[in-house]
């Protein structure tokens, strides 16, 4: 009990009664990393986009456009050693945790060049160099996983943190609460983050959640979490700051609200007629994550348009090598059916 | 040499593999300072400490969650879901999760974990704590999936099954823990996907799985001294790999075939036998494949209701000689 209590005066005050803090400035160099990161995964969700469209990626394809900041955010807060997991929104993830463009591109049009030869797709994608656990397809799975990457971490003794993202949608699933409880119960060092962009597939939060400050959901369990403004990378990167420190201190998990949006469907044969447009028009003119780091880019006059359209042609020359390899590698060998499914 | 209970078994193989391996955690409801609800891992938490050896929240998803993650990083988890029925509260992870891991990240990981199971009937549980789930986890490509008979056979598909890199479901029958057997001294380490020809026999191969395998016996000895039928009776022990040379070269020398199965009729164990020999042996058998089984029926609580579901050595006796005998099936 007195670990609890203590560990409740040092968490973070629940977001109702936190005053809006100054989000901490980030340097150039930061700024920079970012908008080029945050503009990769765009780009590249939106070629994945156009090559679905033109029928070179079957199946799945979850696209992320929208949310950028929440990954590369919570990716600067990171540390060598720490561990991601994540649902099948993950192609994000993947750029983000710095796993190569046309090894994902590949898996996506199953080639035996992709991350999982082809036998993955878009939601199966793992990378041990990078501590990237996936990529899983069962809403809610990633948090019990996580958690088990986090009860890893304590039984060896290292000071790694795990990542485990979720949706909105997901944070309803009975397995998330188990997972909580346990890793309450364990002082497991897991960052629990809740991407919140606010539809459950096809479902608004409101209607699909009894508590929607799922900053809040970690509550009944004793652990700490705060609402983030999961548009601004900023504010991503300082709540993931703080969260690694609470872990690493052996205070147990913490929950992150990321509060964001996603501009596309929830996947791409989703219309998403349960919004209207001017509603997605609006959050993209006031709050993209891409936009806002760009205008303080220019505001500062830490570089210029040129400078600005320079990264652009990069992240383009990365985005569209990638489509070329993943529209060029040979489909995967007929004999890799049979591999990998017992050693 | 030593005289074992099949539950002091369990305890042994765990302590044999974590003594050996530090990668081995153990985790499950009661398992530690209770010593399981069965009493099977009794001790483990003294001799291993509260890190290796977990008491966990009543979450089986959680327990298998975790077991999964770790094992995704290397470790070697021993989760205990304390009844086989309960298996279905947590099917995600052993339908969708463990099997399809090796395969869905082109063999960058692995899930070398082991789930324990107290499976079966004959302990008057009633229809939510006495299944046979065997066929459940036997149909999954990905898995493993063993039933160990006896004391000697859990110690040693214990490590086995630890020892392997790939999930491995370790179903052991509730109603066999007081069951006494032979186990020698030192390490003992089995080999999966080995049966085992418990009574060599000339006349009708009888298969047999857990606590199927001493009601065989006992059936095949009343055969022998009853109607002069001599059975050659075999422990299929594993299910997944399938033992199906030691199967097949016993089917083509007695040229009959029976199965003894605990589970519900439907799609149980021995149909897949059965059209395995079908298709590989059909030449060389001598009358039909008979499947000796409970009737497709949830299992009732009554002892006297569940008796007559669950095929005894009796019930085994009658239909084997009756089959022999080339009278009605």
């Amino acid at each position: 009990m007195a670990t609890n209590k203590k560990s409740a005066a040092r968490a973070p005050a629940p977001a109702s009664e936190q005053t809006p803090a100054a989000v901490p400035a980030f340097t150039r160099e930061e700024e920079l990393a970012a908008y080029r990161q945050m503009l990769l995964i765009r780009r590249f969700e939106e070629k994945a986009g156009q090559l679905y469209g033109m029928g070179l990626i079957g199946g799945f394809c979850h696209l992320y456009i929208g949310q950028e900041a929440v990954v590369v955010g919570m990716q600067m807060a990171l540390k060598d050693g720490d561990q991601i997991i994540t649902g099948y929104r993950d192609h994000g993830h993947m750029l983000a945790s710095g796993m190569d463009a046309s090894g994902v591109m590949a898996e996506l049009t199953g080639r035996r060049g992709g991350y999982s030869k082809g036998k993955g797709g878009s939601m199966h994608m793992f990378s041990m160099a990078k501590n990237f656990f996936g990529g899983h397809g069962i809403v809610g799975a990633q948090v019990a996983l996580g958690t088990g990457l986090g009860f890893a971490n304590q039984y060896r003794g290292n000071d790694a943190v795990a990542v485990a993202y979720f949706g909105d949608g997901a944070a309803n699933q009975g397995q998330v609460y188990e997972s909580f409880n346990m890793a309450e119960l364990w002082k497991l060092p897991v960052i629990y983050v809740i991407e919140n962009n606010r539809y459950a597939m096809g479902t608004a939060v409101t209607r699909a959640s009894a508590q929607a400050d799922f900053s809040r959901r970690g509550v009944s369990f004793n652990i700490p979490g705060e609402q983030v403004d999961g548009m601004d990378v900023r504010a991503v990167r300082a709540a993931g700051d703080r969260a690694t420190k609470w872990c690493r201190e052996g205070n147990g998990p913490i929950i992150l609200e990321m509060q964001t949006y996603r501009y596309r469907g929830h996947s791409m044969s989703d219309p998403a007629k349960y919004r209207s447009r001017e509603e997605v028009e609006k959050v993209r003119h006031e709050q993209d994550p891409i936009e806002q780091v760009r205008a303080r880019l220019l505001e500062k006059k830490w570089v210029g348009e040129d400078d600005l359209k320079k990264i652009d042609a990069e992240v383009r020359d990365i985005v569209n090598r990638s489509a070329d390899f993943a529209s060029s590698d040979p489909e995967p060998d007929p004999a890799e059916l049979y591999t990998d499914v017992y050693r | 040499m030593a005289e074992l209970t099949y539950r002091d078994a369990v305890a042994r193989g765990i302590a044999q593999e974590m003594e050996r391996d530090e990668r081995v955690v153990f985790l499950g409801e009661d398992v530690a300072k209770a010593g399981g609800v069965f009493k099977a891992t009794v001790g483990l938490y003294e001799r291993f400490g509260p890190l290796r050896v977990r008491d966990t929240p009543i979450s089986e998803q959680a327990i298998l969650g975790a077991a999964m993650g770790a094992a995704m990083t290397g470790l070697r988890p021993i989760a205990e879901i304390m009844f086989a029925d309960f298996a279905a509260v947590c099917f995600d992870y052993i339908a969708n999760e463990f099997p399809k891991l090796r395969y869905m990240t082109n063999g960058q990981l692995g899930c070398p974990l082991v789930v324990r199971t107290g499976n079966g009937g004959g302990a008057r549980f009633g229809a939510q704590h006495s299944q046979s789930i065997e066929n459940w986890t036997m149909m999954i490509p990905g898995l493993k999936v063993v039933a160990p008979s006896s004391p000697l056979d859990v110690v040693g598909l214990m490590a086995a099954a630890v020892r392997d890199d790939n999930p491995v479901i370790f179903h052991e029958h509730k109603s066999l823990y007081a069951m006494k057997g032979e186990v020698p001294d030192g390490e003992i380490v089995d080999s999966l996907g080995t049966a085992k020809i418990l009574r060599p026999g000339k006349d009708a191969t009888i298969l047999a799985l857990a606590m199927m395998v001493p009601r065989a016996l006992e059936a095949a000895e009343a055969l022998a001294a009853q109607h002069g039928i001599d059975c050659e009776v075999i422990d299929v022990r594993s299910l997944v790999p399938l033992d199906t040379q030691t199967i097949l070269t016993s089917v083509v020398k007695t040229g009959r075939l029976f199965t003894v199965e605990e589970n519900p009729r439907l799609c149980g164990w021995g149909a897949e036998i059965a059209s395995i020999a079908a298709d590989e042996v059909f030449w060389d058998l001598d009358g039909p494949i008979v499947r000796i089984t409970t009737p497709h029926i949830p299992l009732p609580a009554a002892d006297h209701l569940e008796d007559l579901a669950i095929p005894n050595a009796a019930r085994i006796a009658e239909r084997v000689s009756r089959v022999m005998n080339g009278s009605q099936r």
